[in-house]
């Protein structure tokens, strides 16, 4: 089979090779070129797709926002005098300034500061300055109507406290988006009032895609993360699996059940777990409370494009990560608790704040690691990643996480979306 | 005993602060947890968790057993590129506490340079610090590094 050759069209000035193997096979082009990042936003990100927003814990009454991003481009989540969410491009309908500067906060109308163009909640421009001149002179042309003018608007979806928006009319609805496994997760871990305990970014200098890899390869974790094995919190020779999506399979989950370790010969050759298991003087920090009755004590959940749930132990994070251009992301790390944790069971979870995050004991490698990628790959850019761990396919393995079938998925739905498949 | 705001206190200050700079600038960080009490608490947290009352710090160690283990898994376990902090810190300002420790507020700005050169303004922060004496010697029994920015960028694995 020959390789595909994506023509110099769509924005592209180069015909972009993908190689005939498929998505074990990806073109270091795709993590460096600015005109696939331009044609991400078409496909990708005002593409069918459910964006993450926020949580609707970030704007519980009426009136509050948030601004955040879908791809690069700034958008505010609001909620309305109704009680209904809604999600608008942050770009004045006049002369596209960002007519939200803060990051969070309760207004009654969103108004530009550059000429007080001002909206309501759903977007909707209200007012404008001026309008009909000063004096008898200036003003707006007869023709001009308010209501032929508002913020680009996107559609919403708020699923188990989760906000999602989308741009494209012909997104599926969000729980077919998503798929079942999601949605149970998603239900598993959201659905019981919660809380944000922390929060902090991480400017990673990589491509977003090399994030949205590393969250799904768990390959790597086990032996770049030596904390994790050392302390036995996620390692190969635990019960887990990966399940993947369907039909696409571009969203994925990782699992582990603590419990279950069946010490393997393996880990003993691993350059990395040297790290004696009993070195820790200060134990507590791993000090962990039983909370759901499948055993399951590890899990990355990761979701197309780039959203991504932890639940590591007691320790339940959102990590959204966004891009900044090719070759810059900003990580963003919500932590959350539920409403009804003791005490105790909050200390727990603040203490085991330590293993995730731009300093956690089983993650901060992650912050140099897609920039290794990143800037290894410079100047190969016709060359291709390898991607065969546990076969050539994208399907669920039940029995083995040694294995690159989920990061297989995101290429093939990425792939697809991309119109890079054919 | 209760600490006086006395100029000799003010100069034993200004000594704890650079050691303890100079013993992470110059990698002798197996002693950072020395400056601690064995009750310490010690936080990277952001000036806007601060603000939002968010307990969760970006790192975090509670007692002399975690402060010694970030620095072990610094050492053993975590893998990272090579770098030096930089700190430049302020003239701090001191106010007694009632229970006979005291108070310091610094600035701090640190830079960082990685193995190949490479140098810039890691962190734009303050230390918000509880002092106590112990032994004849001032320690913390609380530091608390507050970021200005949420942003950390790349990763944090030496302490600040």
């Amino acid at each position: 089979m020959p390789d595909t050759i994506i023509p110099a069209s769509n924005g592209l000035s180069q015909p972009l090779h993908w190689p005939a193997e498929g998505a074990t096979r990806v073109p270091f082009r795709v993590y460096h070129d600015p005109e696939i990042l331009k044609l991400e936003h078409e496909r990708i990100f005002r593409g069918p797709v459910w964006n993450y927003l926020c949580m609707e814990i970030e704007i519980p009454e009426k009136g509050d926002f948030k601004t955040t991003f879908v791809g690069e481009i700034p958008v505010i989540v609001t909620r309305n005098r109704d009680g209904q969410v809604h999600a608008m491009v942050n770009r004045c309908a006049h002369k596209g300034a960002l007519v939200c500067m803060q990051e969070r906060g309760n207004k009654q109308r969103l108004t530009c500061v550059y000429h007080s163009w001002n909206y309501d909640l759903t977007g909707q421009l209200r007012g404008v300055a001026f309008q009909n001149g000063l004096r008898g002179a200036g003003g707006m042309p007869e023709d001009f109507d308010l209501k032929n003018h508002r913020l680009e608007p996107l559609r919403v979806a708020v699923l188990h406290g989760m906000v999602f928006g989308t741009f494209s009319d012909e997104t599926p609805p969000i729980e077919e988006y998503l798929g079942e496994m999601v949605c149970n997760i998603m239900k598993r871990n959201f659905s019981r009032p919660h809380k944000i305990i922390g929060y902090h970014s991480q400017i990673i200098h990589n491509n977003w895609k090399l994030y949205a890899e590393n969250v799904r390869d768990s390959y790597h974790a086990t032996l770049l993360h030596t904390f994790y094995t050392t302390f036995k919190i996620n390692r190969l020779d635990m019960d887990g699996g990966m399940i993947l999506a369907d039909p696409i399979p571009w969203h994925s989950l990782s699992y582990a059940k603590r419990a279950t370790i069946q010490e393997d010969e393996g880990y003993k050759e691993i350059h990395s777990a040297q790290f004696d298991e009993n070195a820790l003087q200060g134990p507590e920090l791993l000090n962990s409370f039983h909370e759901f009755d499948d055993n399951i004590t590890h899990m990355i959940q990761s979701n197309f494009p780039n959203l991504t749930f932890q639940f590591t132990l007691n320790s339940l994070a959102v990590r959204h990560f966004v891009p900044k251009g090719p070759g810059k992301t900003e990580l963003h790390w919500y932590y959350i608790g539920y409403e009804d944790d003791t005490p105790e069971q909050e200390e727990m979870r603040i203490n085991q704040g330590n293993l995730t995050g731009s300093a956690g004991y089983v993650s901060l490698e992650d912050g140099c690691i897609n920039e290794f990628v990143q800037r290894g790959s410079h100047g190969s850019e016709d060359a291709n990643e390898f991607l065969e761990m546990g076969g050539k396919t994208a399907e669920t393995s039940e029995g083995s996480r040694a294995t690159e079938t989920s990061i297989r998925g995101f290429w093939t739905g990425y792939r697809q979306i991309m119109g890079f498949d054919q | 005993m209760a600490l006086e705001i006395t100029p000799e206190l003010r100069g034993r200050i200004d000594d704890l602060f650079c050691d303890y700079a100079y013993c992470i600038d110059d990698d002798l960080v197996e002693s950072w947890p020395d400056f601690f009490t064995d009750d310490a608490l010690y936080e990277v947290t952001t000036k806007e968790a601060d603000a939002r009352g968010l307990p969760m710090a970006i790192m975090r160690a509670k007692g002399m057993g975690q402060l010694r283990d970030r620095i072990t898994a610094l050492r053993k376990a975590n893998i990272f590129e090579p770098h030096h902090y930089n700190h430049v810190i302020s003239r701090p300002r001191l106010s007694a506490n009632g229970d006979g420790s005291v108070h310091a507020r610094t600035s701090l700005v640190v830079y960082r340079t990685m193995h190949d050169g490479r140098q810039d303004r890691f962190v734009v922060a303050s230390y918000d610090d509880e002092i106590v004496e112990r032994d004849g010697a001032l320690r913390f029994k609380k530091r608390r590094v507050v970021l200005d920015s949420r942003q950390v960028d790349v990763l944090l694995v030496y302490p600040l």
